[in-house]
């Protein structure tokens, strides 16, 4: 079983929704589209559902070409940020009603809707209806409906977005057992890059209609192709700056600060990145640099602190274990472990990393 | 600006409440002090929504009054009360500039022109707008119009206190650090009361710095983004904030001491009384080691975040979660793990044993 998107492109009128898209994906496997709202991901996932037309371009299902085929012709569940749900019928008759469609025997219906609710935590409210449940059971239900019909292509887009964070916290844990031992291949639209890490499986990073990095979630993550695959895969942002690289010392132009360095890259200029937690409050490793930035505003989050702070002329980002409390306006010192620098070349692409 | 007080408030949306369960807030008392940043963090459901309708005058408490600097107010209604609410979605006037839409409030009140100009130009300048006044509001982004609709709460000097409903839902993750560093900056420069509504305990945490905890319609805790993340009063406390929230596991307590699976446990509890209907051990996931003896586990799985690696584990007494950083070797099947004695507490009836 596979999906595959060839030069996919769709425009609307003189608008690009998305560029020309190469995509495949594998049977067995949850597939992360990462991006900020408005890059693309519900384009794509409407037209791998069949539910819009690429401009140009063709999708592939088990090598047969689909393009064109209308989403009832295929074996395809959705489910959306909005509860989407019948709300007159009961939970029960929510999630049986793709099989009662499709004319399966009511013994066959009872006993399928049981073993998908058991697995959702639906047993004892199969009763109710919709408007009488948490949002998170309402989505649930979704869900429900969504996995009780065996589909061969199933798309999630964004579908925790709107529940509470530790309901959400819960059902990303959840989610990739449901699919553990189905014969399908799942999408999943997020914004969140935590999401993408809790889910596992693989990752497209998306901006502005263009795939920019496809492969495994944390070799996306560790070794992000490019600047800005690395950016959409940051949350808070990623730290940014312009350095010189001569021979085996690397400075920092805008900060004034320099570092000895053994790569192998050629001298010349680069911009590194590197991610917040690598830069801390506590020195964490033995190559770690002391720098010095101008604090702006500091967060605790009870296990953690968050200084946003100026670094030259750079916003820069730290993300340190414990509680600190710091003043606005404060010169501090924090501590930049130099091998988790990113290093990217004049087109951003990634040279070398840690 | 003024202080405010919340005595004795229960509320039911029955007109005849009886019992207990009929009641969606029981006994809520607050001090807010004059200035002071706050939030009140909770699930869907918990009655925060409420109580934040009684603060604005949108209901009346069945029980209880609402004190704004000693003065009671609890039947005055919202437009009495000289309040600033931001709702989750943006409320502005799109046929208006960002100018005219950050004056409203002001011209509403009658202010010479002069007033409203200085006073616009200010906040729009703190919510880096003005490069965008003259332009109509209607051609902005989500988080454009978000930042008018916090910039009309901020722009009246005459408020005595400004309530953020879920300000952050709709803005994508990315902007949400600039967007919660910007208010927090506001917060340090005018210095008004401000009670922000979430149920994200990151919002919550790094908004205020004092956070009240709703559980059921009832106060839990109380306290400072460290109290609540180094000693839940609590087990809702412990779960809810953190990520993963702290574990929690029966236990016995034997002669004053914390006993696990028939270990005795080390714990920052002094216990006196014993007669619970149930024990509790609570440690967060960031407390435990792994040791060469101590508690008996098997790893069940481990999830690498780029950043940390969270572990399950079980154990006789039940699930257990650990968080270690990305780098650390994670031993395979059976281990042994050791709590934190200063943040290991005992629990009883779900409430802490000091």
């Amino acid at each position: 079983m596979s999906l595959e998107l060839k030069n996919i492109e769709k425009k609307v009128g003189l608008e690009t929704f998305i560029y020309p898209t190469n995509l495949k994906l594998e049977k067995n496997t949850i597939n992360v589209l990462l991006g900020s709202t408005l890059a693309g991901k519900t384009t794509l996932m409407q037209i791998m559902a069949g539910l819009d037309k690429p401009t140009a371009g063709e999708i592939w299902f088990n090598d047969q070409n689909v393009t064109g085929v209308k989403v009832q012709k295929r074996n395809v569940s959705m489910v959306y940020q909005q509860f989407i749900n019948y709300p007159n019928y009961t939970v029960y008759e929510n999630i049986a009603s793709p099989l009662k469609i499709t004319g399966v025997d009511a013994n066959e219906i009872k006993e399928r809707v049981g073993k998908v609710a058991e697995l959702l935590k639906l047993s004892p409210m199969l009763d109710k209806k919709p408007n009488e449940l948490s949002g998170g059971q309402q989505q649930r239900t979704a869900l429900a409906r969504a996995l009780i019909k065996d589909s061969d292509l199933i798309l999630l887009d964004e579908p925790l977005a709107n529940l509470d964070f530790k309901l959400r916290e819960e059902l990303r844990e959840e989610l990739p057992k449901l699919f553990e031992n189905r014969e399908c291949i799942v999408v999943y639209a997020t914004t969140e890059p935590s999401d993408a890490l809790m889910i596992g499986g693989n990752t497209a990073t998306i901006l502005e209609g263009k795939i920019i990095q496809y492969g495994k979630t944390l070799d996306v993550y560790n070794n992000p192709e490019n600047l800005t695959s690395a950016e959409v895969f940051s949350d808070p942002p990623m730290n940014i700056a312009k350095v010189n690289k001569s021979g085996d010392s690397c400075s920092l132009s805008e900060a004034n600060t320099t570092w000895k360095t053994n790569k192998k890259i050629k001298d010349g200029n680069y911009t590194i990145g590197i991610r917040p937690h690598n830069v801390t409050v506590e020195k964490t490793s033995k190559n770690s640099l002391e720098i010095k930035g101008k604090v702006m505003i500091s967060e605790l989050s009870g296990s953690e602190s968050l200084i946003h702070f100026k670094y030259g002329q750079a916003n820069w980002v730290s993300l340190s274990s414990g509680s600190h409390k710091i003043n606005i306006g404060e010169e501090m010192k924090l501590y930049m472990n130099v091998d988790e620098c990113l290093f990217f070349d004049q087109n951003n692409r990634l040279v070398s990393n840690g | 600006m003024a202080k405010v007080t919340l005595k004795n408030l229960s509320h039911s949306y029955l007109n005849n409440p009886q019992k207990d369960s009929d009641f969606v807030i029981t006994d809520v008392n607050i001090d807010w002090k004059d200035g002071g940043a706050y939030a009140l963090l909770g699930p869907s459901g918990c009655g925060k929504t409420t109580l934040l309708n009684i603060i604005s005058g949108l209901l009346v408490p069945t029980k209880g009054q609402i004190l704004f600097d000693d003065k009671d107010v609890t039947n005055l209604s919202p437009v009495q009360r000289d309040i600033a609410q931001i709702f989750q979605f943006p409320v502005i006037y799109d046929t208006m500039s960002v100018y005219d839409n950050l004056a409203f409030p002001l011209r509403n009140r009658g202010l010479s022109e002069n007033e409203i100009d200085a006073k616009v130009k200010e906040i729009g300048e703190m919510l880096e707008l003005t490069p965008t006044l003259r332009n109509r509001a209607s051609g902005l982004t989500a988080d454009g119009k978000q930042k008018i609709s916090l910039g009309r709460g901020l722009v009246r000097s005459d408020v005595n206190v400004i309530m953020f409903d879920e300000p952050l839902t709709v803005i994508d993750p990315h902007l949400k650090w600039v967007l919660r560093s910007k208010l927090k900056e506001l917060h340090q420069k005018i210095k008004r009361t401000m009670i922000y509504v979430t149920h994200d305990q990151t919002e919550a945490l790094t908004f205020a710095d004092q956070v009240v905890v709703m559980h059921e319609g009832q106060i839990v805790q109380t306290g400072t983004p460290i109290e609540l993340f180094e000693k839940p009063k609590h087990t809702f406390v412990g779960h809810f904030i953190g990520s993963p929230g702290m574990n929690v596991l029966p236990c016995k307590i034997v002669n004053g001491e914390i006993t696990l699976s028939g270990q005795r446990v080390p714990s920052n509890s002094s216990i006196k009384k014993t007669n619970f209907k149930k024990t509790q051990v609570g440690i967060r996931p960031e407390f435990i080691n792994f040791s060469k003896e101590g508690i008996p586990v098997k790893v069940s799985k481990v999830s690498n975040t780029g950043r940390h690696k969270i572990v399950d584990a079980v154990s006789e007494a039940g699930k257990i979660k650990i968080l270690s950083n990305a780098q650390d070797e994670i031993p395979n099947g059976s281990a042994f793990i050791t709590f934190n004695q200063k943040y290991t507490y005992a629990y009883g009836d779900d409430w802490i044993i000091e």
